[in-house]
């Protein structure tokens, strides 16, 4: 199931034209480009048609519609390399990368970091990728000693540090450290577990050091070492591939490879999916509900079918627990579709697991558009889990940039289906993710009361807000990092920061960064503004000003400008200098600081505006909230000393 | 399976491993014959050997080729 990506369909019969017609007009895309690019890329391809995929990236790549988000991915390691790159950036293309892959020279990854001048420090990457092997890090012979064992897992990961360390300054977002495989091949049998001079014991410690380096924040973790569990190692490791042509793992495994190491790059990216549509009949319980009413559906403990969807609910639940909302699209009358929600004892959802409820007859993918407008998320942002093939297809065809995974026949299986495909990837996880799926509940709340209300201004008084401004801490700081890296819409400059960036700016004299919270009578929406500014004598410049789609239309905006002018002004600034930065995605605030009373300075061809406020000028607006700021404070508080 | 058709089965496999618009290949063509036939396509080129024929090779069947006819007679011998 893994190794074949069988949650994805089949590749089209006629790939190879169809890759090959890309490739014809890579150097001017027409319409639909990245579309069609991505519903070709979203299908069961093998190493050679991820090969040819990589070429049309590759190719697209000077004129690429905005769309596609370009990756300048080093890759360093063990054994050969060459394998990899065409696979990583085939399935790259299918979800939504460019992703040009520069490899390191063969093997010599310490020498490659400790040299400023060699390529992979001038090549401007993005990302790095260091790709391991037990063999090559000399792990895959039992230890004399268990001094011996110890001292090789700590040469081991000093080794992957040190490229770390050499790499760090080279790259702009984020560095990649696969974990590593174990041995297949058991020395003492099952006491390699407990015998720590093992293969196998010294490879587990190592992974285990891996993972407790990435929750510094340091790395970002690519977990091989579990998806060749998973795969089964038996089929993961091919010894006569190793001895050849020094291939870290069977080549077949290739596909899977790079579709794991391009979730991970996707997930950097913010391109993870956000939300998990579901149907109903079949796929959350068996029968239809029309027909076979809340007694006759198959759902709960005592039949292997009832547990089955059971077990795939439990599953959508977990998902939402971490922040995955949740919603629903069936053909259904509403009321005969919510009866299994209201009525039947063993539902593991309830209602108010779910933000959209869609159950009409209107066709699907019309549905689905509804709910990301609901949710204000891209359509791209979606998953929808549907046992009709012909649904399925229906939804691939109109919507080529849902996730829509194949299902098997056995429902028992559904939920092995939906994790393997890796919509949901991520590479950290906050309170605020923990929140997240509840938070657009209580925005469905909010939208119901602005209708009961009917005036914006009674219902924004109506709604107890708090904003909390303060400057950027350890404990905030993952979460202003993850929307750095996430916010799309209402982001003025897209301008992406890793944690260790934020870091240092918090330090930075010259530099202002502060975070907002919103609390207010449904809830708290989290951290949903980050601002940096950049001091330039009698001029602030923000560098960066993004805020979460979930708070639009609450005046937060110009709560955070009162904080930006009176944070300026007590540093002596006279004037706030802001820039837009058109990409594809955000359109929404073009016209955020003519808004906001900014005079426009000067316009370019590309759409870039830069703008001013003169800061003597500016009064400070009445607010339908409190709002309390811990940040100005500091400023202040840095001035007299 | 003939040779024949061995052959033609073979061509359509190089055209995805190399990823060419179209080729010719005889019982005496071998990687000089062809630019994109490295080592590293080679090795792709058994992996789609075997997936599309069902069986695997040994290393030491693969060192011994040296054209295509070499491979289809071992193809042929391992799906008789």
């Amino acid at each position: 199931m893994l190794s074949d990506l069988a949650w994805l369909p089949a590749a089209a019969p006629d790939f190879r034209e169809r890759v090959r017609a890309l490739r014809a007009e890579a150097a001017a895309p027409g319409e639909q480009y990245f579309e069609r690019a991505v519903a070709l890329a979203t299908a069961a391809l093998d190493e050679n048609q991820l090969g040819q995929l990589a070429r049309v990236a590759r190719d697209v790549a000077p004129a690429a519609p905005a769309a596609f988000s370009k990756v300048r991915l080093g890759l360093i390691g063990d054994g050969t390399l060459s394998l990899l790159a065409p696979v990583i950036s085939g399935s790259g293309v299918r979800h939504g990368l460019l992703i040009d892959v520069v490899e390191g020279a063969y093997g010599s990854g310490v020498q490659q970091a400790m040299d400023p001048t060699s390529p992979l420090h001038g090549a401007g990457l993005d990302m790095l990728l260091i790709a391991s092997d037990a063999r090559s890090l000399g792990l895959h012979r039992a230890a004399d000693s268990l001094e011996d064992a110890d001292a090789r897992v700590e040469a081991a990961l000093a080794q992957l540090k040190l490229v770390v360390q050499g790499f760090k300054p080279a790259v702009a977002a984020a560095i990649l450290v696969q974990t590593v495989a174990p041995p297949l091949e058991p020395l003492f049998g099952s006491f390699d577990r407990v015998e720590q001079t093992s293969a196998f014991a010294m490879v587990e410690a190592l992974n285990r050091r891996i993972g407790e380096w990435a929750a510094e924040g340091q790395i970002v973790v690519v977990d091989i070492a579990r998806l060749a569990l998973s795969i089964g190692l038996e089929r993961w490791d091919a010894p006569r591939h190793w001895h050849a042509s020094k291939l870290s793992f069977a080549p077949e495994m290739a596909p899977i490879y790079g579709d794991v190491v391009a979730r991970t790059v996707a997930a950097l990216r913010g391109r993870a999916k956000k939300c998990l549509v579901l149907d109903l009949d079949n796929t959350l319980w068996g029968g239809v509900i029309g027909d076979d009413g809340v007694a006759g559906i198959a759902l709960g403990q005592g039949s292997a079918a009832g547990e089955a969807f059971l077990a795939i609910q439990h599953t959508a639940l977990e998902l939402r627990r971490r922040g995955v909302v949740l919603a629903v699209c069936s053909k259904n009358e509403e009321a005969a579709a919510l009866l299994p929600f209201r009525e039947h004892p063993e539902m593991v959802l309830k209602e108010d697991h779910i933000a959209v409820f869609q159950a009409n007859w209107t066709d699907k993918a019309a549905n689905l558009r509804a709910i990301a407008e609901t949710l204000n998320i891209g359509i791209d942002a979606l998953v929808f889990l549907d046992d009709n093939p012909a649904e399925r297809e229906q939804v691939r065809r109109e919507l080529p940039l849902v996730g829509v995974p194949e299902l098997p026949e056995e429902p028992a299986l559904y939920p092995r289906m939906l994790m393997a495909a890796g919509y949901f990837e991520a590479v950290a996880f906050t309170q605020d993710d923990r929140d997240r799926a509840g938070m657009y509940q209580a925005n469905a709340a909010r939208a119901a009361a602005v209708n009961a209300s009917g005036d914006l201004d009674s219902y924004l008084a109506s709604l107890d807000m708090v904003c909390t401004i303060a400057p950027v801490d350890s404990v905030s700081r993952p979460r202003v990092a993850q929307l750095i890296n996430k916010s799309n819409q209402f982001n003025l400059t897209t301008r992406r920061y890793t944690e260790a960036q934020v870091e240092a700016a918090e330090s930075d004299p010259r530099r202002h960064i502060s975070q907002a919270r919103l609390v207010d009578k449904f809830g708290d929406n989290g951290i949903i503004c980050v601002m940096v500014a950049d001091r330039q004598g009698e001029a602030w410049e923000i560098d960066t000003w993004l805020m979460s789609c979930r708070v639009l239309g609450r005046r937060v905006q110009e709560a955070c400008l009162d904080h930006l002018a009176r944070a300026a002004r007590a540093d002596g600034a006279q004037r706030l200098i802001g820039r837009y930065i058109p990409s594809p995605k955000n359109a929404m605030v073009r016209d955020h600081y003519a808004k906001l009373g900014f005079t426009l300075l000067s316009e370019e061809a590309s759409g870039e505006t830069l703008w001013t406020l003169d800061l003597a000028a500016y009064a400070s607006p009445e607010l339908p909230m409190l709002v309390d700021d811990k940040a100005v404070a500091g400023a202040a508080l840095e001035l007299q000393q | 399976m003939s040779q024949e058709s061995i052959l033609g089965e073979l061509r359509e496999i190089m055209i995805d491993v190399f990823d060419v618009d179209d080729l010719e290949i005889t019982r005496a063509t071998t990687a000089e014959d062809v630019e994109e036939w490295d080592s590293l396509s080679h090795v792709r080129l058994v992996v789609a050997v075997e997936r599309k024929f069902g069986f695997k090779f040994k290393n030491s069947e693969i060192e011994g080729l040296k054209t295509v006819g070499d491979l289809a007679d071992v193809i042929a011998a391992k799906t008789a």
